[in-house]
């Protein structure tokens, strides 16, 4: 696999054994550790606040007595909110939403960034400075909105999907990779009588798995986590993200509590930790294992500058 | 070399110590022959017999491109138009400055151009720096594991949507969330802080530096991977003590990643988190949290001007550009360093 040079962020600098510290510096990092370990504590509350409201009853919830733990141990609004079909009728919008305009998205990007590193191709500096330029102006929502309405993609699918399948930067960082790519492996190819088709597909491919999965993983959040097109354009409740859902219940637009019968289920705080636990869990699950390839990224690009 | 390679003469020798004989004679037959050929090879024809298969994965991106991102910047002559719905997106007929006129005289109109300033001037302001001490911070530690976990629980908050952000906001604030049962616990009455436009600056800020400032460190901490730790032996050597060698070393050695990404958060400057406003304000939060991109939405979207909200969209877009670059040719003047 044809990886690429990125520096080891976590790495830690080396200090001779002979230096000591003085007491000044070892007060110092007493402190810059506790602090650091303070941000951290910061950082992961509202996700343990969330966790504990979700579990708890209504009425500690409303009493103000929620923090890091459940009380009152409920799980009736979980089972609730598994029983309603919007909500997983959102979840599966989310899922179809961030397969279909990833997908689309990286045929676009794969097949114009390979075609750009080629170096002799005439015309190239044309279409960079297209792209380019696209980084830096946009037709803003009034001009984008009007556009995608014309084009009778209001309550399809397609007006999430499309209007955002080539990113600049994540073009540029991938057409960077393509020029990296040894020319030695495409030249051999070419020889033994393959296409451009063929070196790409059967060659380049699949030795370019990591930025490929690095950006699958970009776009693939930025789809998961988008609720603004779907707002502007999605007004069949059928075609919504879970985001869109979430947002009209935190909005209080949502007829979610309304509709359930009051006295059956805990509406309010709980319902709402509950659906966002719901739907952050798929992220923070991944989140671990896929971290490193966005710091690959976004270190990829900015080489490129 | 072949004598058919036109660029022969213009290539440096492949080896230093190649005595040059013969290079007048390739000059000579260079001169008169080879750029002839180097115009046959470059047309277009011949580019595209050759490369062809190249070009047909092109042809879809730059569609989409000019459907997707031209069109879109060409329609803001709308701006310039009188729309009628179900016409052209382009607009009827031409009024010249007329909507521009009436966004200026508008009564909101200094409203949520202040507003914009001051949430973009915060967030410049407060949350900027934020990154480059974490950055810091994280350099002094000597414990790569804990330097391994601290980097991933403050990447976290980067990748969530801005509704689950928008979700922990009303939690943490609510009249029942952590912050008030502080503020009860220390003997004071709870606030409801979403309500109260004087709070709005403040949560929003709050918000913005729980979610952009551990990512932010990335590139900084690439930039200091690449300080050359002889750099800090022979300060050691010198005397200097680590507070010196951090403001003598350190600092100047991130000092371009800082300036790249200073001019690039004062493009962004008006474009302050559109859509966090918009999931956190109310109309009782609007003398503080209106923006200019928020109100350009509730007058095209909501109620349909949308000429009018397109010259409100091209007036924020003109000051934005202006900003990234006089931010550009100051960095290129003051610190040498710039984006282009």
């Amino acid at each position: 696999m044809v990886t690429t040079d990125v520096p080891d962020i976590a790495r830690v600098r080396e200090v001779p054994r002979t230096v000591k510290d003085t007491a000044s510096y070892t007060i110092f990092r007493v402190v810059n550790a506790t602090v650091l370990v303070v941000i951290c504590a910061v950082t992961l509350y509202p996700f343990v606040n969330l966790a504990a409201k979700a579990f708890s009853s209504q009425g500690y919830i409303m009493a103000g007595q929620v923090n890091l733990w459940p009380r009152g141990f409920n799980l009736t609004t979980l089972e609730w909110l598994a029983q309603q079909e919007r909500f997983w009728t959102g979840y599966g919008n989310t899922i179809i939403q961030t397969v279909g305009g990833t997908t689309i998205a990286m045929v676009l990007t794969t097949t114009m960034a390979y075609a750009l590193a080629k170096k002799h191709l005439k015309g190239r500096g044309i279409v960079i400075a297209m792209v380019v330029v696209t980084m830096f102006f946009n037709g803003g929502l009034i001009p984008n909105y009007l556009l995608i309405t014309n084009l009778g993609f209001k309550n399809t699918v397609w007006a999430i999907i499309v209007p955002n399948a080539i990113s600049a930067f994540n073009l540029l960082v991938m057409k960077a990779f393509f020029e990296n790519f040894p020319s030695e492996l495409e030249e051999a190819a070419a020889i033994d009588g393959m296409t451009t088709y063929g070196i790409f597909f059967r060659i380049v491919l699949p030795l370019s798995k990591a930025v490929i999965a690095t950006m699958i993983l970009f776009y693939a959040v930025f789809f998961w986590n988008s609720w603004f097109p779907a707002m502007l354009y999605l007004s069949d409740a059928e075609l919504q993200p879970v985001t869109l859902y979430l947002r009209n219940l935190l909005a209080g637009a949502s007829g979610a509590g309304r509709e359930a019968g009051m006295e059956e289920v805990q509406i309010g705080s709980n319902l709402k930790a509950v659906t966002m636990l719901l739907t952050v869990i798929p992220i923070i699950a991944v989140y671990p294992f896929v971290q490193k390839y966005f710091v690959t990224g976004v270190m990829l690009g900015s080489v490129k500058g | 070399m072949a004598p058919d390679t036109g660029t022969a003469q213009a290539a440096p020798p492949a080896r230093g110590d190649d005595p040059p004989v013969g290079t007048p004679a390739v000059v000579v037959g260079g001169v008169s022959r080879p750029p002839q050929q180097l115009r046959n090879k470059n047309t277009w024809g011949r580019a595209l017999r050759k490369d062809w298969r190249l070009y047909t994965f092109l042809v879809l991106p730059i569609i989409y491109l000019l459907i997707f991102r031209y069109t879109p910047m060409v329609g803001n002559v709308v701006a310039f138009r009188r729309f009628r719905p179900g016409s052209s997106m382009f607009g009827d007929e031409w009024v010249g400055f007329y909507y521009f006129q009436a966004f200026i005289q508008d009564p909101k109109f200094w409203e949520v151009f202040l507003n914009t300033v001051i949430l973009g001037a915060l967030t410049l302001i407060v949350v900027f720096p934020l990154p480059i001490v974490l950055a810091l911070m994280l350099n002094e530690l000597r414990s790569r594991r804990f330097k391994k976990v601290a980097q991933t629980i403050t990447y976290l908050p980067h990748f969530m949507s801005m509704v689950i952000v928008a979700g922990f906001v009303f939690e943490l604030t609510a009249i029942n969330g952590t912050i008030n049962q502080i503020i009860s616990g220390l003997g004071n009455d709870p606030i409801s802080f979403m309500q109260k436009a004087e709070w709005f600056r403040q949560i929003y800020v709050s918000s913005e530096i729980w979610q952009t400032v551990g990512f932010g460190t990335i590139l900084y901490l690439a930039a200091l991977t690449t300080i050359d730790d002889q750099l800090y032996e022979a300060a050691r050597i010198d005397g200097a003590n680590r507070w010196q060698q951090t403001w003598h070393i350190t600092l100047p050695g991130i000092r371009p990643t800082i300036v790249v990404l200073l001019i690039l958060n004062i493009g962004t400057f008006m474009a302050v988190g559109f859509e966090k406003v918009l999931l956190l304000y109310n109309p009782l939060t609007y003398p503080t949290a209106d923006v200019i991109a928020t109100y350009l939405y509730r007058v095209g979207i909501n109620s349909g001007s949308f000429s009018y909200a397109a010259a409100i969209g091209l007036f924020e877009a003109v000051i934005g550009l202006t900003l990234v670059l006089s931010a550009n040719v100051i960095a290129k003047r003051t610190v040498g360093a710039s984006l282009w």
